[in-house]
């Protein structure tokens, strides 16, 4: 029977155990209970899909524990669901995060208990779903099922100016939602079916122009979600009201499903238009970088600067999708699962300091790292990652990305080193405050260091952010296969370089000038740089790309 | 050349983190097991480092792999001749400083002694891990350790001054690392699809075909990027460090974190570019003639310093560059002048700091002009001062003398009078700042506040380490074999 084998159930579990476990929770009257319900089920759910890397087939980029059911017969739609090496670690991640959040709730949620829990579990669903999903109306559901819970989230159990912030999330998520479905409309007219992976195939077919378009209402879509710049500003809104978990969801997982819709929808099914536009996207990421660095540099609330360092680090993260190579689609993912993992962590850290003091201040908040040694220990290796210090989680994702970039344009990547350098001083800057500052605050002494709830909930993040610092390779090793694969979908024979390229260079001459599609190791693109190097101004001029 | 696999790399990278744990452990109750603490960690670091030497002295490199991160690039550890160069300096004056950081902290009844040495501990794990580096990722790890570990004991009193010195200290050094190290090791990276270090000093690991533009590029990023080398124009972070209590100066930034610096810079050099690159492309000599200016330069404002530690300071800037200018000189001579300042200054600057702090625990004074006549009162503390500037100005018999001596060959070597030039003005540079202190100190009039005070040595844990640097730079410049056969194997 297939739904008792794993393989073939685990997904369905997975999304819509969840449900059941809200459907239990709404007859748990006790609010203790109900935490410790939640937690547990949560806890189980994440047990149940740890198999799923031991199951994950490394040798192939083709949709493993698949299920493929009709369920609209008449409009072709299928509830289909699948993982690849793109989607794999990003469902571990939201099933990983989740016991996490309902930790940082425990005493943070003290009003409509059952409510809030329900949401949660709610989101679980959706975010699962829209990982696993393979068909796009089964996609667009759980996409859209994202938005109420999260927006009830906000809304209810947020700070002072919820509503407004919840509209805003609401509003611009939906605005770029109706672009989503339009393209969708649009690909079932062209191809006559739902299903992902045929889209994924006929992709290159299309012709230019639909694939202009096409990616454009992708685009607007996904980059609201990302968020990527200029696109951001409903995102620090909804992280200073959110409650902690809000945020923590938010930015751990809500943000990776644009940059995860780039890398299913935007690349293999628009190839050339994604080769069009990648001078643009490139230069929107380096100004993420730069302006979220600059950006969180002169914050003093706790929750807008890890926000604002989120709009750095998912430029970092759209840098190297569209960076179009190898290193750089790795780093992508990396930084995606980081930024996952140490964001995540560093809002329960600010949600931890908001519980003692009642206040996300920085001002207000230094010094507490004398009181609180402990917290301090935390928040300082959280804070290292964030700013990508050697041997944490960010800096193998951020170099892989900035060797992608290289590849792509010195130049490009010269311009995005200042951001580097921000994200240290925002997070030295912060964590000096703590150790140190605080000389005219109210007395500290009162505090209480992190309780063993406290640290069980930093302490798993905390062990992937070395994990994945110092042995990153059981990260890496699931990618290899989709990506590769995605890479020779996006460009057969002409990589992004090629794209640039040929504006000074005519298209035929590129590969005797030494630009090749970069696949494989990723020394194979070593002759690339020498040769495209100083020819690669549209990269640096997005002028050029969008006339 | 043999590689060999061992763990006594691990271990003495681990020795001061460890000991950095258990100083924490044992804490503020009992000061003198944290000290001993400290004492345990260092003295295994050295009996480690020391252990290895027979195998380098064989030819031998030793290596050890702790982890593998991506095709190309692992965080791990090698011994060479150049790493145990540093290593052995820099462990064994960890040892003397060890005695004379408690009895310097106690004599001035210093507050937070735990975190200190704690951040101490810390400080040398990052410079050992640099000093057994295998590759520029792990150097780079390294590196930022050592940035991020002596913030604390920078802004160690706490006060508006030391809090604006750590922050300068912080935005030099993580920026120029971050800002310019960084992007210059990607960049590697993509080219040669490998960090690790070459096993020689010739050939580099940049492919063949680079274009000269690029690889010049990427050598300024370096130079510039460690500047904990101290080259001007990013070396004002270390005279604003000196608000640091005298011990972190002395170790850290007289040998450590200085040391550090100048390693990396040297390390890149030698086995990340190589010498026939620079010779290719003709980045010896620039770099010479660049590194020349902040010779001079910081030898002339150190004549305008009153502040004793402020001139030691500026004297550092200045020896930093005789060692970066001696590697790039590329000739035999001029290498192994170059590598073996790592150690003839570290002993010799170490001493001068020791001397500098044991001034201000006897007599609360730091300025040059209320030292005169203090030698006769502290005759010990000013002999081994008069002996340590000696070695800067490079006299025999002491050891700065072996620097200069291979130096001014390497110059020779190299066709450069310029070069030569350089050497002789910053000689008597050096002499027209260190000779008045050690003069004014044994000849000078004792001014009549001093003599009421009657003024005496300072406590012996201070005047026995700095006794003791000060016989060792005299006995390396007697008996310079020992160091030169370490310097000699690099090549």
């Amino acid at each position: 029977m297939d739904i008792l084998n794993y393989n073939h159930s685990v997904l369905s579990v997975l999304i819509f155990s969840p449900l059941i476990a809200a459907g239990i929770a709404a007859f748990i009257r006790n609010e203790e209970r109900l935490r410790w319900w939640t937690l547990i089920y949560t806890t189980a759910a994440a047990a149940y899909s740890l198999p799923l890397y031991w199951h994950f087939n490394l040798g192939t980029a083709d949709f493993q524990f698949t299920e493929n059911a009709a369920w609209i017969p008449a409009l072709h739609i299928r509830y289909a669901l699948g993982l690849d090496g793109i989607s794999l670690l990003l469902v571990l991640l939201t099933t990983l995060v989740m016991p996490l959040c309902v930790l940082a709730s425990w005493r943070y949620i003290q009003t409509r208990v059952k409510e809030f829990m329900i949401c949660l579990l709610i989101m679980q669903t959706a975010m699962i779903g829209v990982f696993c999903a393979l068909d796009l109306v089964l996609f667009f559901c759980f996409w859209e099922a994202m938005l109420i819970p999260m927006a009830l989230l906000i809304g209810i159990w947020g700070g002072p100016r919820k509503i407004y912030a919840a509209l805003k999330f609401f509003i611009y998520t939906m605005a770029g939602s109706v672009f989503l479905l339009v393209a969708i409309i649009a690909l079932y007219l062209k191809v006559g079916s739902f299903s992902i992976p045929d889209m994924m195939k006929q992709g290159p077919l299309f012709s230019h122009q639909f694939q202009y378009w096409l990616f454009l209402a992708f685009f607007l879509s996904f980059a609201i979600k990302v968020p990527m710049f200029p696109f951001h500003t409903w995102l620090p809104a909804a992280h200073v009201e959110a409650p902690t978990a809000g945020s923590v969801l938010l930015a751990s997982i809500l943000l990776k499903m644009g940059t995860y819709g780039f890398l299913r929808f935007s690349l293999p099914m628009t190839p050339w238009a994604t080769q069009h536009f990648t001078p643009m996207i490139l230069a929107l990421s380096v100004a993420a970088i730069i302006y979220g660095g600059f950006t969180a540099l002169a914050q003093t609330d706790l929750k807008k600067l890890v926000a604002y360092s989120s709009v750095a680090h998912m430029g970092f993260a759209t840098l190297g999708i569209f960076a179009l190579n190898e290193a750089g689609l790795k780093g992508a993912l990396l930084v995606m699962i980081n930024h996952g993992v140490t964001t995540g962590a560093l809002f329960i850290v600010v949600g931890m300091i908001y519980e003692r003091l009642h206040t996300r201040d920085l001002s207000k908040a230094a010094g507490m790292g004398k009181m609180m040694p402990i917290f301090a220990a935390f928040a300082g290796m959280f804070a290292l990652s964030s700013m990508a210090f050697p041997g944490t989680n960010s800096f193998i994702g951020e170099f892989l990305v900035m060797a992608g970039g290289f590849k792509v344009s010195i130049p490009m990547m010269v311009c995005v080193v200042p951001g580097v350098v921000l994200a240290a001083a925002y997070m030295l800057r912060m964590l000096q405050r703590f150790a140190y500052g605080g000389v005219h605050n109210p007395d500290h002494s009162h505090l209480q260091d992190l309780g063993l709830r406290e640290i069980v909930t930093l302490l798993p993040l905390l062990v992937f952010v070395f994990w994945i610092g110092l042995h990153p390779a059981p990260f890496t090793r699931v990618m290899d296969a989709s990506v590769s694969h995605l890479l020779a979908e996006v460009g057969p024979a002409k990589g992004a370089q090629v794209a640039m390229t040929a504006r000074t260079a005519p298209a035929d001459l590129a590969p005797a000038l030494g630009v090749r599609q970069s696949s494989g190791a990723l020394e194979t693109s070593q002759p690339l740089l020498y040769a495209t190097v100083p020819r690669l101004q549209p990269a640096q001029n997005p002028g050029a790309a969008t006339r | 050349m043999q590689k060999i696999n061992d763990i006594r790399l691990l271990l003495a990278v681990l020795a001061p983190l460890i000991g950095a744990g258990l100083v924490m452990v044992t804490g503020k109750k009992r000061p003198n097991l944290r000290e001993g603490c400290s004492l345990l960690a260092s003295t295994s670091l050295f009996v480690l480092v020391a252990s290895m030497i027979p195998a380098i002295f064989a030819g031998k490199m030793l290596h050890y792999t702790v982890f593998k991160l991506l095709p190309g690039l692992s965080v791990s550890l090698r011994a060479d001749a150049m790493s145990m160069i540093f290593a052995v300096c820099a462990s064994f004056l960890w040892m003397v400083t060890v005695f004379y950081s408690a009895g310097y902290m106690r004599g001035l009844n210093e507050h937070e002694q735990t975190r200190f040495n704690v951040c101490f501990a810390l400080a040398l794990f990052g410079a050992i891990g640099c000093a057994f580096s295998d590759n520029l990722l792990t150097l780079y790890l390294f590196y930022e350790i050592v940035s991020l570990c002596t913030y604390p004991l920078v802004a160690h009193h706490q006060d508006e001054e030391s809090y604006e010195s750590g922050k300068k200290y912080l935005t030099y050094l993580t920026s120029t690392a971050k800002g310019l190290v960084l992007p210059a090791m990607v960049l590697i990276y993509v080219l040669s699809g490998s960090l690790d270090f070459a096993t020689n000093i010739h050939t580099g690991i940049l492919p063949p075909g680079v274009h000269r533009g690029l690889v010049t590029a990427l050598y300024i990023c370096c130079i510039l990027g460690f500047a904990k080398n101290g080259v001007m124009p990013f070396h004002n972070w270390l005279p604003s460090a000196m608000v640091a209590p005298t011990p972190v100066s002395a170790l850290l930034h007289a040998v450590a974190v200085v040391k550090v610096g100048v390693f990396s810079t040297c390390r890149v050099m030698l086995y990340v570019f190589g010498a026939d690159i620079m010779h290719k492309f003709d980045l010896g000599l620039p770099t010479a003639y660049f590194v020349s200016f902040t010779i001079i330069a910081a030898s002339i404002v150190a004549l305008s310093k009153d502040n004793l530690k402020a001139r030691l300071a500026y004297s550092t800037v200045s020896q930093l560059s005789y060692i970066i200018l001696g590697v790039a000189l590329l000739t035999d001579t001029g290498i192994e002048g170059g590598l073996i300042h790592i150690a003839n200054h570290a002993f010799s600057k170490i001493t001068l700091f020791f001397c500098a702090g044991a001034i201000y625990v006897a007599t609360h004074k730091k300025n040059i002009s209320e030292m005169s006549g203090l030698g006769r009162a502290m005759p010990f503390t000013f002999g081994a001062f008069a002996l340590a500037s000696l070695s800067m100005i490079g006299a025999p018999p002491v050891c700065g003398f072996v620097t200069k001596w291979y130096l001014v060959n390497g110059a020779i070597d190299a066709h450069s009078i310029a070069i030569l030039i350089v050497l002789l003005t910053s000689t008597l540079l050096n002499a027209a700042y260190f000779v008045p202190v050690v003069y004014s100190g044994f000849f000078g009039k004792t001014s009549e506040a001093d003599v009421k005070h009657k003024f005496t040595e300072a406590h012996p844990s201070l005047v026995i380490p700095l006794t003791i640097t000060a016989a060792i730079s005299l006995v390396i410049g007697l008996y310079p074999q020992f160091l030169m056969h370490f310097v000699q194997h690099v090549l």
